[in-house]
């Protein structure tokens, strides 16, 4: 099994008004092909922004003070804007943890799928078209083609994940960052969308990072978990393991929150 | 340690102080509000004082070197005017005569802030000499001392006429949210129905509402009365609105369970929540004032001559003819456009400094 | 929709007729009326002013005049104006369009300029660009339109080639339509600069304000995330979301206009509303001042009701619902 991604040693400090605090300290991190790695940590601890770092969107104020990443072996803090642009929805793609602020409301959800398409593909209209709607149906969307014409504001918030889930496979991407994919969904959609995401992973072969508070959803997607406390990782292992045989104090809390 | 707690406005006050081009503003307003009040003692002339025969004079050179090459006390040389073969006007400056600059002399009477009678000025020539540091008008009328003149005006219409739209505003508003339901439906009928007049449309009407035998002091205060008539309704219909979401706050409750007249609810629980907007609202509707003024005075609706206000000194620079040969007619413009970028500057750094989310640029 | 226009009206015809009845008091509460000036000339005798006033109503007691107007209101007939000697109908209404024409270039120009003004001063926030252009529209705002009148007058005289004012040249009549659009063109130039420049300051502060909030949104980040290159992401994504709420503007922009340019108007003699209102006052002319008041108050009400309307429309949240 070849190394996907391998974060090392990342640093990120948050540049404020006079003062420049440690948000990340030293992480190191690896995703292998074909697996789901998560990274857990209690909200707002700064996993968000590692997926950011990732996709080198991160904020002006987040400044990288040291550390490399790399993807399928090229260090993405070397490559150019276009070439990041060339990678991001067609090798990494993200879903986000709150689909409705995700989609622009003045798009229709089947013109924001498309894009991902227009952009990293050949295909003509009418094939993008057909591949939005057999993208949506993948993502278990009863309705595509009624779905694909509707507003983001219009669908419920299961669908709205859906949607995104479509998008984000849209290109083939080899890496799914997920994002709090399932915090902000009914509990009783939750568990559905989780299935969905087992589904699709097998079927398209797309290797996870997964970044959760939620251990729940951690025991089902995950192979390898990263804990993350105060900006360090002070844990990690293989998901059995680290459940059977918690070794820190806030790993043993975690746990008891499930 | 404990540190002493600042109240929201000391904080406020804090952060304005910070803004360096703020302050400098408030000064640059404080020296021309001081001339605007000392005019009469700063300027070498009354307002009227005219002489024809220093019609259209370009500004005088002050010199300091005297024919032997010494430093001497400051002075001018006589202008002599002549005219061209196309009739216009030339002055050359006659260096046989030159009248020495004094200071604290004896010129024209006028009454200290409108009280003290007094015929001292902060600077002048002796008769028959003439000076015209900035030049001169038409009829030849020193445009320095009209300025500082006509400071007074401008100047002052636009705090006393804000000063009443913000008290009435404040109270109509209030007493409008608070009580609600019927007096609240008429007073804001009212004030769609004045916001509904395009504003200077309204002004020439209620112009010209006012007798023409007022005289000059009872057309100032109808100006004013004007401009706070315009002004009182906008301000009237957002103190409403926080009326309205205030008077559901604990405290109000509690203080009308404790008995507490209305009108006391009113100006000590509601109000002051609203004087961070309404400051901000205040500052930033100055210019507008002073704009109104100044436009009913370059028509020639507003102050009349011979009293000086910058509005009715710049109607003299509608000619394009004495812009292109006296450009020194259009300083007026120049000063009302500084007054009004300095409210604007302060009145931004005011609503910075008091509610930062009220600022629709902010920071990621 | 409809319904809600229809309410909207309702509710404004009162406002209206009560603003009509407020400027019929203003003018009545100096004494005199419109031939004081007849009165003064010893040749006109007494009892021809007397058949004039007869005639124009002006003996009877207020509220009979007041209500009489209101009569032939609903008849679209406005009076007369004795100033101009002619229906006040028939110069309100050219006079209006010449109103409309100045207004509508100004507005064009202002947000042909505004817009992409406020996009370069977003994309490049804080660097100089911005605070340079930030810097002049703060001066611009704080310029009396007059005075910048007075400058560019003085401007355009020294370099030439533009009218200095009016509407038409002197051989208008003799010119073929071509020739008196483009006539037309060139004396409105210098007094849409004016009024331009003033609009432009305001519009484009709110124009970067709304793109610099839109490019915090999620969604911006999201697109980026796809791939989407940084021009395809600010001129799709986020300029579609921050013209939106400016639009709701446009009307309220225009109602504006309409009004604040009358002192515009009336510096450079354009022939509008505004200049007329000014004759009208001074000449006492009674229903040409209360049919111009009318005017701006309608068109301020309709700008305003324009724009209600088109927030409701651009809105696909508030479309759908």
């Amino acid at each position: 099994m070849s190394e996907l991604l391998r974060i090392e040693n990342l640093s990120i400090d948050i540049q404020g008004a006079d003062s420049r605090k440690s948000l990340i300290k030293g992480l190191n991190l690896s995703v292998d092909d074909l697996q789901t790695v998560a990274l857990v940590g209690g909200s707002g601890g700064g996993k968000t922004t590692v997926g950011l770092a990732i996709l080198q969107l991160l904020a002006p104020a987040m400044k990288i003070s040291e550390g490399n990443i790399f993807f399928s072996g090229k260090n993405l803090f070397e490559c150019s804007q276009k070439q990041m642009q060339e990678i991001r929805g067609n090798d990494i793609s993200m879903v986000f943890q709150e689909p409705l602020s995700a989609f622009n409301p003045v798009f229709r959800i089947g013109s924001q799928i498309a894009e991902v398409l227009q952009i990293h593909t050949d295909l003509n209209r009418k094939q993008i078209k057909n591949r939005v709607l057999e993208l949506l149906d993948l993502s278990e969307v009863s309705d595509p083609k009624r779905v694909a014409s509707y507003y983001p504001h219009q669908l419920s918030g299961g669908l709205r994940q859906r949607a995104m889930i479509a998008q984000a496979i849209a290109a083939n991407p080899k890496l799914v960052i997920a994002d709090e994919p399932t915090s902000n969904l009914d509990v009783t959609i939750q568990a559905r969308i989780l299935a969905l995401f087992k589904k699709i992973r097998k079927e398209l072969n797309i290797s996870m990072l997964l970044i959760t508070h939620d251990l729940g959803v951690v025991k089902f997607l995950a192979d390898r978990v990263f804990i993350l406390n105060e900006g360090r990782v002070i844990e990690s292992g293989a998901t059995n393991t680290i459940f059977e045989n918690p070794k820190e104090s806030f790993t043993k809390k975690l746990m008891e929150l499930i | 340690m404990i540190k002493k707690g600042l109240s929201p406005f000391q904080m406020a006050m804090a952060t304005f102080r910070k803004n360096r081009l703020a302050i400098a503003c408030v000064g640059i307003l404080a020296v021309l509000y001081g001339s605007a009040i000392f005019a009469g003692f700063l300027s070498p002339y009354s307002y009227d004082n005219e002489n024809r025969e220093f019609s259209y004079c370009p500004p005088m050179k002050v010199h300091v070197i005297d024919s032997d090459r010494k430093l001497t006390r400051p002075y001018v040389n006589q202008m002599n005017l002549s005219f061209d073969k196309f009739h216009k006007r030339i002055y050359t400056e006659d260096k046989t005569k030159s009248f020495p600059i004094h200071f604290f002399i004896k010129g024209d009477s006028y009454k200290v802030i409108g009280l003290v009678p007094s015929t001292r000025h902060f600077f002048g020539v002796k008769v028959p000499g003439r000076l015209h540091l900035w030049g001169a008008d038409s009829r030849g009328r020193d445009l320095l001392s009209r300025l500082l003149w006509g400071a007074r005006i401008s100047l002052s219409i636009g705090l006393i006429g804000v000063s009443i739209s913000f008290f009435f505003g404040l109270l109509i508003g209030g007493i409008s949210g608070y009580y609600g339901g019927k007096i609240d439906n008429l007073i804001m009928r009212m004030c769609e129905m004045i916001m509904m007049i395009p504003g200077f449309y309204l002004m020439l009407a209620l112009r010209a509402a006012v007798p023409t035998e007022f005289n000059s002091l009872q057309v100032y205060i109808a100006i004013i009365v004007i401009f706070s008539f315009i002004g009182w309704a906008s301000l009237a219909r957002v103190i409403r609105g926080m009326a309205i979401s205030l008077k559901q706050r604990e405290y109000v409750l509690a203080a009308k369970a404790l008995g507490v007249s209305d009108i006391k609810i009113i100006t000590t629980h509601i109000l002051p929540h609203t004087i961070s907007y309404s400051i901000v609202a205040v500052m930033l509707s100055i210019p507008g004032y002073i704009m109104g003024e100044s436009a009913l005075s370059f028509l020639g609706l507003g102050i009349q001559d011979p009293y000086a206000s910058w509005g009715n000194l710049l109607s003299e620079a509608m000619g394009i003819i004495q812009i292109k040969f006296s450009p020194w007619i259009l300083l007026p413009g120049f000063f009302i456009f500084l007054t009004i970028i300095c409210f604007n500057i302060i009145g931004d750094a005011l609503r910075d400094a008091l509610d930062p989310t009220l600022k629709s640029e902010g920071q990621s | 929709m409809f319904k809600y226009i229809v309410k909207r009206i309702l509710i404004a015809i009162p406002l209206l007729l009560g603003m009509s009845l407020l400027t019929f008091v203003l003018m009545q509460v100096t004494p005199g009326n419109f031939f004081d000036t007849l009165k003064l000339d010893p040749q006109v005798s007494p009892e021809t002013i007397a058949h004039y006033e007869r005639l124009y109503n002006l003996d009877k007691p207020l509220f009979q005049q007041y209500f009489h107007w209101l009569k032939n209101l609903v008849h679209l007939d406005f009076g007369y104006s004795f100033h101009y000697n002619a229906p006040v109908s028939k110069i309100i209404s050219s006079r209006l369009f010449n109103t409309f024409i100045l207004s509508l270039s100004s507005m064009l120009v202002a947000w042909l300029v505004a817009i992409p003004l406020g996009i370069i001063m977003a994309v490049n926030r804080n660097r100089f660009i911005d605070k340079f252009l930030s810097f002049l529209s703060f001066v611009s705002l704080s310029v009396p339109g007059f005075f910048l009148a007075i400058l560019l007058l003085y401007f355009a005289s020294k370099v030439g080639g533009l009218p200095l004012g009016g509407m038409q040249s002197v051989n208008f009549d003799q010119m073929n339509f071509f020739e008196k659009a483009i006539d037309i063109a060139r004396h409105l130039v210098i007094p849409t600069i004016v009024i331009s420049i003033g609009s432009v300051a305001g519009l484009q502060r709110i124009m970067r304000g709304n793109l610099l909030e839109v490019l915090r949104k999620q969604y911006i980040l999201a697109a980026r995330a796809k791939g989407l290159p940084e021009n395809r992401v600010i001129y799709k994504h986020a300029l579609r979301n921050a013209i939106n709420p400016l639009i709701t503007i446009l009307g309220y922009h225009l109602s504006g206009l309409l009004s604040g340019a009358a002192l515009i108007e009336i510096i450079f003699s354009w022939p509008g509303l505004g200049t007329v209102m000014l004759t009208a006052v001074r000449a006492k002319d009674l229903y040409l001042v209360m049919a111009s008041m009318l005017m701006g108050g309608v068109l301020l009400f309709l700008g305003n009701l324009l724009a209600d309307i088109m927030l409701m429309w651009v809105d696909p949240r508030i479309r759908y619902d």
